[in-house]
This record gives structure tokens, sequence and C-alpha cells, in this order.
């Protein structure tokens, strides 16, 4: 089967095409880009008025996938996934089992196959069932299909475990994501330290929990070479420490969640379990450090951090809520409302943030760039559509949203994955 | 003031200076019914008020439960000791079921803030705090302003410290969001390590010297001190804060003469506060426990009285 794809106005990362071309996929590649529409194919999408981008990639979602099917499966991450124009997912190891051997792997990566409707990518744990105790066999995992290992939900915090870990992977070359938070120092807190929290007398977790850990790993890094990726920054003070590092040449990236670039601590107010989230919502001054961040490109990628918990979780206190929010159908229109209509970026460094560098730092192969040759993944936007977030149009099997009833501009349209149409909008 | 308008009483920050005022009067004429041979008025006769408590207390859910009885209203307690809530039922579920079995109002205590704004969302019924994690504990501090109202006569003006655990105290933020709102310039004064960060924005003074603030104060109130802050770093010994906070015959005998001595219960004595000042002559501690209950009833019968309470007398 054939697709055509015409009045494409293609917007990769290195630039924005203005003419409308067409795109001409077969065999799950993009074969040709041109001006030529006189191609037969089997079906013929017009673009016209739209915005063509590569398959939007997200390297840090939470499928719940072996163990917590109740909160989300591959099959309805999926679904999630392409609704919100997702083509590549990488899904966090804290399942239950934890995704720490190939067993697991392979079973996902058949359930993944099974599905088809978008590309998972487990990631595997850095230490073996996240326990903070010893390293997972990594090339094993490598081989089993992992692209990257962490231990997210909990930071490796044994400096002497994460300089091995970072000196064992140097050697099998797989990428090392941390989720900062020194555990001793957040102990258990459930919003972000400050005068809010004050206010609420809610169990409070500092950002310097997690710059405490930046600042450690950007060390480690300096010393031993190798490559540490930040996960979910959301203070100042870690921004400025990677800026910082990245000026020096010391090999980090690191990415953000558009709730850490929408919201503050003070939407905590309503004591709504879906504000809470690790890490937590920060202060305004907090939000403008991650916008510059992604401005200046000291904050590499834009993820969800998709934290699928069902009703029945997050109906109960606000400490003993989990934290997490689902993601993947309100990231692009968040950051194009929040983010493009309001010049932090443009479409291009979206594109990049959100497809074309996730491909480079996790070491995606031939995805993140529409170009002849490339998988057929492709995700075409209406970047003027005004829509409002509702339950009842959100396809992940939980609906744990801040976001219900804000008004987005910007719609996914039609989601391409490996040449065929995974999700068309009505 | 016109008619009462709040169906619940979740916090002071959502009581206006003149509402908290006004229940401080109603208080007043209730005080009187407690000194009555016979204890008790009718004017909640036919309400039923369940006292949902998933922290343990004694004075507390005994004050609401005589407040209770004192204005004939019916009353039973569902301890969640533990919490249900551990066990899978969630805050909704459990509301819903309580509100099944045509409950009018319901006091709640949890260990998290924000639980009975939650249990307040979901239900029909009135919801009255008693006490909720760190944040707030409204009928407690009403109680304090009701004290301090009655033996100085008013409050504006008048100056509050606040000395102890500031960190996990919600009668601390209770009293200084309720103080400040009725012209009380409020101190708080403890270990640097117990003082949370910002509270100044609460519109309070910190101070980490309680010999230099206790010359100026109208009322020194005390807090209890958990013994278990130690382990957890926020002291070096429970001796040292004895020796640097503690309220003592000495450092009364740098106050004012007739400063008033507070504290919410139950105390360490020997800790916050020796033996001899608390039953001392400026020790308000019993009156508080007394007003208590006054307070209470006057909550409880403004909420209910919103859904049109019996009139008869």
């Amino acid at each position: 089967m054939s697709l055509l794809i015409t009045n494409a106005v293609i917007v990769n990362a290195d630039k924005k095409n203005t003419k409308p071309q067409s795109i001409f996929i077969d065999k799950g590649k993009i074969q040709a880009i041109g001006s030529n529409t006189d191609v037969k194919a089997t079906k013929t999408i017009d673009a016209k008025g739209k915005l063509v981008l590569p398959g939007l990639i997200d390297i840090h979602v939470h499928f719940r996938e072996p163990g917590q099917e109740y909160k989300e499966t591959i099959e309805t991450g999926s679904q999630s996934a392409v609704k919100g124009g997702f083509t590549t997912v990488m899904c966090m190891p804290n399942t239950r089992p934890v995704i720490d051997n190939a067993m697991v792997v392979e079973g996902l990566l058949k359930e993944v196959n099974r599905v088809g409707l978008c590309n998972v990518i487990p990631i595997g744990s850095i230490t073996r069932g996240q326990k903070d105790q010893e390293l997972v066999d990594m090339f094993e995992l490598k081989k089993a299909g992992c692209l990257a290992l962490s231990d997210d939900g909990k930071s490796v915090v044994s400096s002497q475990l994460m300089r091995r870990a970072l000196e064992y992977s140097k050697m099998v070359d797989i990428l090392l994501i941390q989720h900062c938070e020194d555990p001793l120092i957040s102990a258990g807190g459930a919003m972000n330290e400050g005068v809010t929290s004050t206010q609420l007398g809610i169990k409070a977790d500092p950002y310097i929990s997690e710059s405490i850990i930046v600042s450690r790993d950007i060390e480690l890094v300096h010393y031993l070479g190798g490559h540490v990726h930040f996960a979910h920054m959301s203070c100042r003070r870690s921004i400025e420490l990677i800026r910082q590092a990245k000026k020096q040449g010391i090999s980090v990236t690191a990415e953000a969640c558009p709730h850490h670039f929408t919201l503050t601590d003070d939407e905590v107010r309503s004591f709504d379990t879906n504000t809470k989230m690790n890490p937590p919502l920060r202060t305004p001054d907090d939000v403008e450090a991650v916008k510059e961040g992604l401005k200046d490109g000291t904050i590499d990628l834009i993820v969800t951090d998709h934290a699928p918990h069902s009703k029945e979780d997050k109906e109960v206190d606000f400490e003993n809520a989990p934290f997490g929010i689902i993601g993947l159908e309100t990231s692009l229109a968040l950051t194009n409302t929040e983010l493009i209509r309001k010049n932090v970026l443009s479409w291009e460094e979206v594109v990049d943030k959100m497809s074309t560098r996730q491909a480079e730092i996790a070491g995606i192969k031939n995805k993140g760039v529409i170009k002849e040759g490339y998988d057929a993944d492709i995700t075409i936007v209406d970047p003027d559509e005004v829509w409002t977030v509702t339950v009842e149009d959100t396809a992940s099997k939980s609906k744990n949203s801040p976001f219900f009833g804000r008004e987005l501009v910007g719609r996914v349209k039609t989601t391409i994955y490996g040449g065929k149409v995974v999700f068309q909008d009505k | 003031m016109d008619k009462w308008s709040k169906h619940d009483l979740l916090d002071l920050q959502t009581l206006s200076a003149e509402e908290i005022e006004h229940v401080l009067e109603t208080a007043k004429s209730f005080k009187e019914v407690s000194s009555r041979e016979v204890k008790k008025v009718p004017a909640l006769r036919g309400k039923t008020i369940v006292s949902l408590f998933f922290e343990p207390s004694t004075r507390t859910r005994g004050s609401f439960e005589l407040a209770a009885k004192r204005l004939s209203a019916d009353t039973i307690n569902m301890s969640g000791s533990g919490s249900s809530l551990s066990k899978g039922e969630t805050i909704v579920d459990m509301a819903k079921n309580i509100e099944a079995m045509n409950v009018d109002l319901i006091i709640v205590r949890h260990s998290v803030a924000g639980v009975p704004h939650k249990l307040a969302e979901n239900l029909n019924a009135s919801v009255v705090n008693a006490g909720d994690g760190c944040r707030s504990h409204p009928t407690q501090a009403l109680l304090d302003m009701f004290t301090i109202k009655d033996k100085l006569g008013e409050i504006k003006g008048k100056k509050v410290v606040i000395v102890g655990d500031i960190l996990h105290s919600r009668v601390a933020r209770s009293n200084i969001v309720g103080l400040t709102k009725l012209g009380a310039e409020v101190t708080v004064c403890g270990p640097s390590t117990l003082i949370p960060i910002g509270i100044e924005q609460m519109g309070v003074k910190v101070s980490y010297d309680i010999d230099a603030v206790i010359p100026d104060q109208d009322v020194i109130m005390l807090l209890r001190l958990q013994k278990e802050r130690q382990e957890e770093h926020y002291l070096s010994s429970i001796r040292e804060y004895a020796k640097t906070f503690g309220f003592n015959a000495n450092r009364l005998k740098m106050a004012k003469k007739d400063v008033l001595v507070m504290h919410p219960g139950p105390t360490n004595r020997g800790v916050e506060l020796s033996g001899e000042v608390a039953d001392g002559a400026r020790s308000v501690i019993l009156d508080q426990v007394t007003n208590g209950v006054a307070v209470r009833m006057a909550v409880l019968y403004l909420t209910l009285g919103t859904k049109d309470v019996s009139k008869e007398e």
C-alpha cells in the first residue's frame, strides 16, 4: 500500500519548507519528496493548511505493562500516543516486574508488534529491580532492544554505583537517563518546598533534591566521560548547572515536560491530586527558567513523562496519592499554545525537541526527519485549531490530567506510522 | 451580620474578619449554656453529626462531641484508625458512604492537608475541619481567639508570639491566619529548623530569640514539641530545646504582668512549658479547654443553620 501526501508544508528541524510539496510513501519508507503530484498511490491525503512534521518521539513515557494494566497497557498507551502525534515512544522500566532483563523486554516487544500502532522501545533499569544495589546486564538489555537505561521514579542514589554504571555504559554504548532526586532530602515531600507549601502545610520537597544529583552526575561525567541524560528538569538551579556544564563541553543532555513550563505550585491549592507529580510543580521563576532553557538549547527535549494512574489511585489524600499525570495527548498543543504562539520556540525548534533530537540522543535510526529513505513516520497538524481538553476525548486508559477544561491551540489531524495511517482526527 | 452563609468550616482563610467575630459572639451566648444545671438546648434536635477522626485525639474529639450533645444533636464517632483509605477505599467512596446514611454534618480530622476540602467537594452534608495535616485547625484558633478576647477585651493591636515547632503546626498556621485578620501582631519563634520557608509572607515576624521577644508580648502561645523531632534532626536535643525555647518562671518574670500563657494541649511539661507556669496565675490553658466547647457549639450551630435549623426553643 502506498500513500501520497499533497500540499505538504514540511517542517524539519533544520528548516521549514514554505512551498507545499508532495510526499510519496511506499513500503513503509519515504520514497520521494517533490512537486510532482502525478504519482499513483493507493491513498492520498491533502495536507492543505496543515503542517507536516516528522512523527513525534517521546523518550519518557510510562505504559505500566507488565503489572499495572489497570492504569495503562501497551495498547491503550499506543492509542494515546498516536492521538497525540507520537510514532515512537520509549517506556520507562518501573513496571512490575521491573524491565531489568531480556525476557521482560522480549515479552513487551512481542506485545508492541501485536498492537502495531507505533514504535514502543523499552527502557531497561540501571540497577536490578531498581533497587540501587547492583547493575543490570547492560549488554543483554541492549541486545534485547533497549536503547536506554533508567531507574526513573528514583535516582541511582549511591554515587559509587552511578560511577560504575557510567563507566560500564560507555563500554556498552547505551544511554543513561537519570531521574534526579536525592531521596534523603526530598523525604517523601508531595509538593515543591516554598511559600505555598508553608501555607498549605503539605510535606515538601525542595528543588535542591534535584540539583544536587544533577551536580553530582555532571561531576561524574566530567571525571569519567560518558554521557548522562537528565530526565524532567524542573528548577532554575538544575538548568543553570547544565548550561554551565555544556559550555565546558561536559556531555550531558536534558529534557523538560509541558507541565513544568505551564503550571506552578499555586495549582496545588486546589488539593487536586492531578497537580501532584515528581518532580513537583514549582515557582513562576522555575517555569521561566525552563522556558529559557528550552529557548537557548540547554534543555534538548520536550517529553511528557506520561504517567497514567487510575481514578481510584488518585482519589486519595494529597500526600498519599501517586505522582504523575498523563501527557501524550496534550503535549504538542500545550507546546504550541505556550511556547510557539508566545514566541519562545519556532516550529522548527519544536520539531527538533519533539522528534529529531530525541532520535539523536536515544540513537533511534531512520526517524526524526522527513527525508527520502527515512521511515514514513509523519504527523500532520492543524496549527490553528482550537479545542478543549476533555475526559471523553482522552484515549489513555487513565484520565489523570490537570488540563481538563483547558482550551488549547493546535491539533493533531493525522498520524502515520511506517506508511500506515494509525490515527485520523474526526 | 446577615444570615451565616458558610456551608462548611474548612479553614480561617475562607472566613472574613467579620465572620470570625460573629462566631466569637455566638460562642459567648453558648458559653453560658455550659454553666447551667441542665447543659442542653434543643437547637440542633434531629440533626445527625458524625465525627470522623483518622488521627488520635482526646480533647478535640471530646470537645466536639460535648458541643454537639449540648445542642441536642445525635452524634456518632467513626474511627478511621490507620485510615480505611490505605485499604483501598478512596476519599470520595468514603464520603458517599457516610452521606448515604443521611448525615447532616461531618467533623473530620486527617493527617494530610486538604482531606476536609475533598470531602466537602463531594458531599451535601456540611464538613467541619477538626485538623488537617499541618495546615489548618480552625476551631482551635477560634477558641484561642475567643480566650484572648475574653481576657484582654480585644485582639486588634495585641502582640502574640507563637513559640515552638511552627513547621509542623496546624494550630500555628490557623492562629496566624485568624489573629492577623483580626489585627493582632503575630511573631513566630522557634529553632530555625522548625520555622518553615517563607512564613513571613503569612504576615508574621520571625524570631529565634525568645528572650528578646517576651517583654513586648500580650500573649505567649506555646506549642507542643513532638519528641520525634530530635530523631528527625530538627533538634540536637530536647534538653537544648527546653533551655533555649522552654517557657518557665524565669522567662515569665521578663513578661508583661498581665500576659496570657496559652497552650493548645497536651503539654509536655518541662519541655516547652514548665509545670509551675502551666499551673500558675497567668496560664489560661484550662479556660481554652472550657471555651473550646462553646466555640464548637457556635460553629456547629452556625454551619447547620445554613440549612434551616429548627427554630423552636
